[in-house]
């Protein structure tokens, strides 16, 4: 694909209410590159959470709103592999034999992940400015296995020449979230985010980078219930603060 | 108590157990490593996947006539074909046959359809002394568990547990914590077992309609005793391992020694046509195969869900499960564990039964990408979850559809449903949240007890866009 005049963003709800920066940034990183960024206001949530708790009939509802912001052809660029996944790969399915099942199939076609966006559409090129740091790198399995896009984030992050990604152990493992897993199955979940912050405390990074904020919350809230002062935060966020000067 | 309360308890009791945790970590850790030696190609692997999944879906497509035919050739090469709609009717039909031949002791080769039966305990109140030849199921029938993983069913213990059992046991052998050793000391014991006993009974991999052969693979070389030992072979599986050809065999070998224990090939593998002839000197003199449904013929007439009868039962998927490496197989609570467990138990049980197993899951999709005949577990579980608070269940569904729907529950749904299908709404609660940030609603205990309640950004993107001067359309 050619680079687009124009880009709809797809902020997604948790970081519409909770993570706001990690989208303008994500927007920020987009406009730099000469794209218009459209942020339909009447945007929500993809459905997942209803979706992936079995309440189909819900999820399509929520799902059918969102379809409408996104009426032309633009690409919907998704800050957020799962929801990303969402739309991609399951809205399709749960479409299926509705009066706008083509629309939702044409949604999907053109959707895509912010970081696959940046790397596969628009080449990003990245110029650290930043003083040296170390990051571990988290990458949510959707955007793993559901997008197959992990190697993205990887492909950024290794612009940035003054940042060190540290390794850590069962690196492609979960990290216990599963949305309504983590209330529905709260000690497999807490148990799972335990090891997961183990192993990126011991990978000795100052910073936890991910693709998705559902990982993050999950993450950083245990890090932050375990007293533990290592902050996470959206690799979008991080790019952008990297390449423009700015510190927090 | 009710399933989910089941479930919990299960949960509660694995997690605390820091030395399971332990045995299934470093032993689900030292099994992904097999595996993935065994596939340094990633194309090639993909085309093994796929090449698997075509024959399976082939056999299963055909299953009725594959079926027929397999028991003609069966019966044309003097093995006896047995039919069981319920697990009750295959052990009474296993039953009657030792019966029949005065069998008091039977040996059996490691067979997770005869877990399913649960057929040592039925024989064993009829007087049949059963002895377990595996020595993963041999240490689990001293221990007196069911097996927690389909290929390695005693992984949760590590050896110094076994040598405890062992000792208590077989107080005459030496007392060892060697795994050599202990192996050693289980043949010994086993031999004996095999000399005398009047029966085998073993599971059965792949049964091929073309040729009337039983293949079982093993690496202990056990199966091989069992089934060529004693007088009486009964193997016993589920209709839905035939395959048409012998040429379906090797492909589907192949991949499933490699995702199952990462070897290239097991030690042993038998191909079993017909009993022993005239003038041959060994082999059983009598061959059963006891063929059952258990809910098998259900699963395969729905679209969707028929994929879950492709599993050849290689166990990948929990050894790449996240969940079950933190819980163990016990945890479920079913014949089945991991993914493949929480997919196919409430199909064969019914969702009112074991329904909640389909919360056990982050849908990471692990299991997915590993399996070697492409079952799109994931979707299918969520699939599950949907059936499981369907309200308005079918009956040619699966059994015990709608069973976990709660009116509380959907009626939260409804209400987020509301707020974020109607973007005022939507706004007005952002509004809300966003200002009023600082007031943490009491929800999600479980939530709670590991990680804070976020809290929301004094502004939601959506405002901040509309002041950066982001378009609307
Ligand atoms: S579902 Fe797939 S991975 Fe799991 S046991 Fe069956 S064949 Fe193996």
């Amino acid at each position: 694909m050619n680079q687009p005049e124009r880009v709809y963003f797809f902020g997604t709800c948790l970081i519409d209410l909770l993570y706001p920066k990690a989208g303008l940034a994500g927007m920020a990183l987009i406009e730099r590159e000469g794209v218009k960024v459209i942020y339909p206001a009447n945007q929500g949530c993809c459905g997942q959470p209803a979706f992936n708790s079995g309440y189909r009939q819900e999820a399509l509802a929520v799902a059918r709103a969102q379809l409408n912001c996104f009426p032309k052809e633009y690409p919907i660029v998704v800050p957020s592999g799962s929801c990303a996944g969402m739309v991609k790969h399951h809205w399709p399915e749960l479409f299926a034999g509705e009066p706008d099942e083509s629309q939702a199939i044409a949604a999907a076609q053109r959707t895509y992940e912010l970081t696959e966006f940046l790397v596969d559409v628009l080449a990003l090129q990245l110029n650290d400015l930043g003083q040296p740091t170390k990051i571990a790198i988290h990458t949510s399995c959707s955007a793993r296995r559901e997008m197959g896009v992990a190697d993205r984030i990887d492909s950024l992050i290794a612009q940035l020449s003054n940042v060190e990604v540290m390794d850590h152990s069962h690196k492609t493992e979960c990290c216990g979230f599963g949305g309504t897993f983590s209330v529905k199955q709260p000690d497999i979940s807490g148990a799972m985010v335990e090891a997961k912050c183990n192993a990126l405390l011991a990978s000795g990074a100052d910073t936890v980078i991910s693709q998705d904020c559902g990982c993050l919350m999950n993450i950083g809230g245990a890090l932050e219930h375990q007293q533990h002062a290592l902050p996470t935060q959206h690799v979008a966020e991080f790019l952008l603060q990297r390449t423009s000067g700015e510190s927090e | 108590m009710n399933q989910y309360q089941a479930f919990y308890k299960r949960i509660d009791k694995a997690l605390h157990n820091d030395q399971l945790r332990r045995n299934f970590r470093s032993a689900m850790d030292g099994i992904r490593q097999r595996r993935l030696a065994q596939f340094p190609d990633k194309q090639e692997l993909q085309i093994l996947r796929y090449r698997a999944k075509a024959i399976r879906n082939k056999s299963l497509s055909r299953q009725a006539e594959l079926l027929e035919r397999l028991e003609a050739k069966l019966t044309e090469n003097g093995i006896q074909v047995h039919w069981a709609e319920t697990p009750l009717q295959a052990n009474g039909l296993i039953h009657k046959i030792l019966e029949a031949e005065q069998a008091t002791s039977v040996v059996k080769g490691k067979s997770m359809v005869s877990e399913e039966t649960d057929l040592n305990h039925y024989l064993e109140q009829r007087g049949i002394e059963v002895i377990e030849s595996d020595l993963g199921e041999y240490i689990l029938q001293m221990a007196q568990e069911p097996p927690s993983h389909i290929i390695v069913p005693a992984i949760h213990k590590n050896r110094f547990e076994v040598a405890e059992l062992f000792q208590k046991f077989h107080p005459e052998q030496p007392h060892t914590d060697d795994v050599d050793e202990l192996t050693g000391c289980a043949r010994q014991v086993l031999r004996k077992k095999f000399a005398y006993a009047d029966a085998g009974i073993s599971g059965v991999n792949f049964a091929v309609a073309e040729t009337g052969t039983l293949c079982l693979v093993e690496n202990e070389g056990n199966g091989r005793l069992s089934t060529t030992a004693p007088r009486i072979h009964i193997a016993i599986t589920g209709i839905e391992k035939v395959v048409e050809n012998l040429s379906d065999v090797p492909p589907l070998l192949e991949i499933l020694t490699k995702s199952a224990t990462g070897q290239p090939i097991t030690t042993y593998f038998n191909m079993i046509s017909r009993p022993r002839q005239p003038g041959e000197k060994d082999g059983p003199e009598q061959v059963h195969l006891v063929l059952l449904d258990n809910g098998r013929s259900r699963i395969r007439s729905d679209e969707e869900l028929v994929d879950t009868l492709r599993c050849i039962r290689c166990g990948s998927c929990m050894n790449h499960c996240p969940v079950y490496v933190h819980v163990g197989g016990h945890a479920y609570g079913t014949t089945y564990p991991g993914p493949i467990g929480i997919l196919l138990e409430p199909q064969r049980l019914g969702i009112d039964k074991v329904g909640s197993l389909t919360s056990a899951c982050t849908l990471c999709g692990a299991c997915g990408e590993v399996c070697p005949v492409r079952i799109p577990l994931p979707k299918l579980i969520n699939r599950l979850r949907a059936d499981a608070v369907n309200a308005k269940p079918s009956e040619k569904g699966v059994p015990g559809t709608g069973a976990l729907r709660s009116r509380s529950e959907a009626v939260i749904w409804k209400l987020w449903q509301s707020i974020y299908a109607t973007p005022l709404l939507y706004r007005g609660f952002k509004f809300l949240a966003t200002r009023l940030r600082r007031i943490k609603p009491p929800l999600a205990a479980g939530w709670r007890r590991y990680r804070p309640i976020p809290t929301p950004a004094p502004r939601s993107l959506g405002e901040l866009a509309r002041q950066q001067g982001y378009e609307d359309e």
